[in-house]
């Protein structure tokens, strides 16, 4: 098996800040992957050289079977994406964006029909269809935005906080989402300031200072580091890299 | 107004609120929310977005009118004495909502300025948390990471000595270790003297406050001290362990006395509806039921509720719209 997700010495600068600083890893298909990281620690410069929208300044990534650095819009083809923030269009109904998403990944009209129509109905939305979406409740949202992010079975999903500000239980239901995709062979590449979130993770890494400071299952780390959770871990790695930190690229 | 307010008001509350409503169109934004908070409390309003803790918010700091009932800041009328209250209050939104094209030391003078004060004047109180982000006293505020920029916006609230702070989820998507920055910084505080109301939509930052209430679609589930709150849940619960997680989840919801059954980071919460048979019994009983089928590894523990627990416990009551 193939892994969805190769990088090697993936480094990043801009002027003379370091932001991704050579690092190494793979995620394996199917394997729901945590990226854990302080504030300003690299994370979202990493995503989006891992999603095509930035170029490395020095070397190599593949995201299912495609370089980052030559074939982006390959990559581009292969991958979904969800944020906490603007994922979807609030001023159109759930209907049109699953629409608007479809088309831009290249879906004919008769799929987009049939997988919306799936998607209303295994989200219990069926009757939501011709809502704005901005009169959804946050945790609907979050949701649909997260099946419209798989709606071109993409190979791989990245996630960037999809799960913040919403209800305890609703959090819960969205995970019981990420496993049904992984489940299905979708890789899924997360982040989450939630520390209990990241035990979910088949994997975690947490980034500090630009680097991988740990990387392995939530029982290995927390053996490692002889650790009772992976919240105290990540307060003892992050803590040396100070808060003097600045925002290196999107802030 | 003629809601059945239990708590004994006090004059000397900073903060009275009671039986607030407003409603936006079809959305019943605040519904009957009655919170009395004490004088140097660090008081939190925890829940989910959409809740209404910014309503709540916005009404206390006089920039939103409510529907029904009524509330006094420091002693103050919220509609009657707005332009007072707002002299005597620090607010810090929700949304970054400083001047990203001017410099730190120019936001905090343009702040202080509109309460008729200085950066010299305000020092003595925001000095811990200023002296952090004052080498970058030139650098615009745009381009300040996500923990220096709450950094400075709690010290342009500071930076007029208000009597009461209030601070709309400034901890939200700030990563676990400024949280916890951030949280000793209210502590000090407080220990100051400050009344500080503070909403977050992190469960495990309730334990930091004195006294939480939490809310969801508008209303106040509970009041009450953090190591309070967990004696409202309503079943005995146990943390299950186990390697084959999904097993374990579909075993104990259909066990014959199942009330609920959450993941919780590395284990499982599982709460029993046998609420007057002793734990220890009952965790034996279910550990018996997981090794009978197959999960032999299985470990489970009775364990006291947190706050998390009991909020979805209540949700589960008090709304149609969440399974069991």
């Amino acid at each position: 098996m193939s892994n969805a997700i190769e990088v090697q010495e993936l480094t990043r600068k801009f002027g003379s800040f370091t932001a991704v600083n050579a690092i190494t890893f793979t995620v394996g298909s199917g394997e729901v992957f945590g990226f854990l990281g302080a504030n300003g620690a690299g994370k979202t410069t990493a995503i989006r050289m891992l999603t095509g929208l930035l170029a490395p300044t020095s070397g190599e990534a593949q995201v299912a079977g495609f370089d980052v650095f030559t074939q982006a819009e390959e990559v581009k083809r292969k991958i979904g994406y969800m944020s906490q923030r603007f994922s979807l269009y609030g001023d159109l109904t759930v209907r049109e964006n699953i629409a608007l998403y479809g088309g831009i990944y290249g879906l004919d009209d008769g799929e987009i029909r049939e997988r919306s129509e799936a998607m209303l109905g295994h989200l219990g939305l069926r009757d939501s269809g011709d809502d704005l979406v901005a009169s959804l409740p946050l945790g609907w949202k979050q949701k649909l935005a997260f099946s419209v992010a798989l709606v071109h079975q993409p190979a791989v999903v990245f996630l960037d906080e999809p799960t913040g500000g919403v209800d305890p239980v609703t959090r819960r239901q969205f995970w019981e989402m990420i496993y049904a995709a992984a489940a299905d062979g979708t890789t899924v590449f997360v982040t989450t300031h939630y520390m209990d979130e990241a035990e979910y993770c088949d994997r975690v890494s947490i980034m500090v200072d630009g680097r991988i400071g740990a990387m392995g299952t939530p029982a290995e780390l927390k053996a490692e580091f002889k650790v009772g959770t992976l919240d105290e871990l990540f307060v003892r790695l992050a803590r040396p890299a100070g808060n003097a930190t600045v925002a290196g690229g999107g802030g | 107004m003629g809601s059945p307010s239990t708590a004994p008001s006090s004059v000397d509350s900073p903060l009275i609120v009671d039986g607030l409503g407003k409603r936006f169109g079809d959305v019943q934004a605040l519904d009957d929310v009655s919170i009395e908070v004490q004088p140097a409390e660090l008081f939190g309003l925890v829940g989910p977005d959409g809740g209404g803790k910014t309503t709540l918010f916005r009404i206390l700091t006089t920039l939103l009118i409510p529907d029904s009932g009524s509330a006094t800041v420091l002693g103050l009328d919220v509609v009657r004495d707005m332009w007072e209250i707002r002299a005597r209050v620090g607010y810090m939104p929700g949304q970054f909502s400083l001047y990203p094209d001017l410099s730190v030391e120019e936001n905090l003078g343009f702040f202080a300025s509109v309460f008729g004060t200085s950066i010299e004047e305000g020092r003595s109180i925001i000095a811990p948390i200023y002296e952090q982000i004052e080498p970058f006293r030139d650098r615009r505020a745009g381009a300040l990471s996500g923990g220096m920029k709450q950094k400075l916006a709690l010290s342009c609230a500071l930076v007029h000595r208000p009597d009461i702070l209030f601070l709309d989820e400034p901890t939200t998507g700030v990563d676990a270790v400024s949280r916890r920055e951030f949280w000793d910084l209210l502590h000090s505080l407080k220990e100051s003297g400050l009344t500080i109301v503070v909403s977050t939509p992190y469960m495990d930052e309730a334990d930091r406050c004195d006294r939480v209430a939490l809310m969801q679609h508008g209303r106040i589930l509970a009041t009450d001290r953090p190591a309070a709150i967990g004696a409202l849940f309503p079943h005995p619960l146990f943390g299950v362990r186990g390697h084959d997680r999904v097993a374990l989840i579909r075993t104990l919801r259909e066990a014959p006395h199942s009330a609920s059954v959450f993941p919780f980071g590395g284990e499982l919460h599982y709460s029993d509806t046998r609420t007057d048979m002793d734990p220890s019994q009952i965790a034996s009983e279910v550990r018996q039921l997981l090794h009978a089928k197959g999960m032999e590894d299985a470990e489970v523990r009775s364990i006291e509720p947190g706050i998390e627990d009991t909020f979805m416990s209540l949700m589960g009551t008090a709304s149609s719209t969440v399974p069991a």
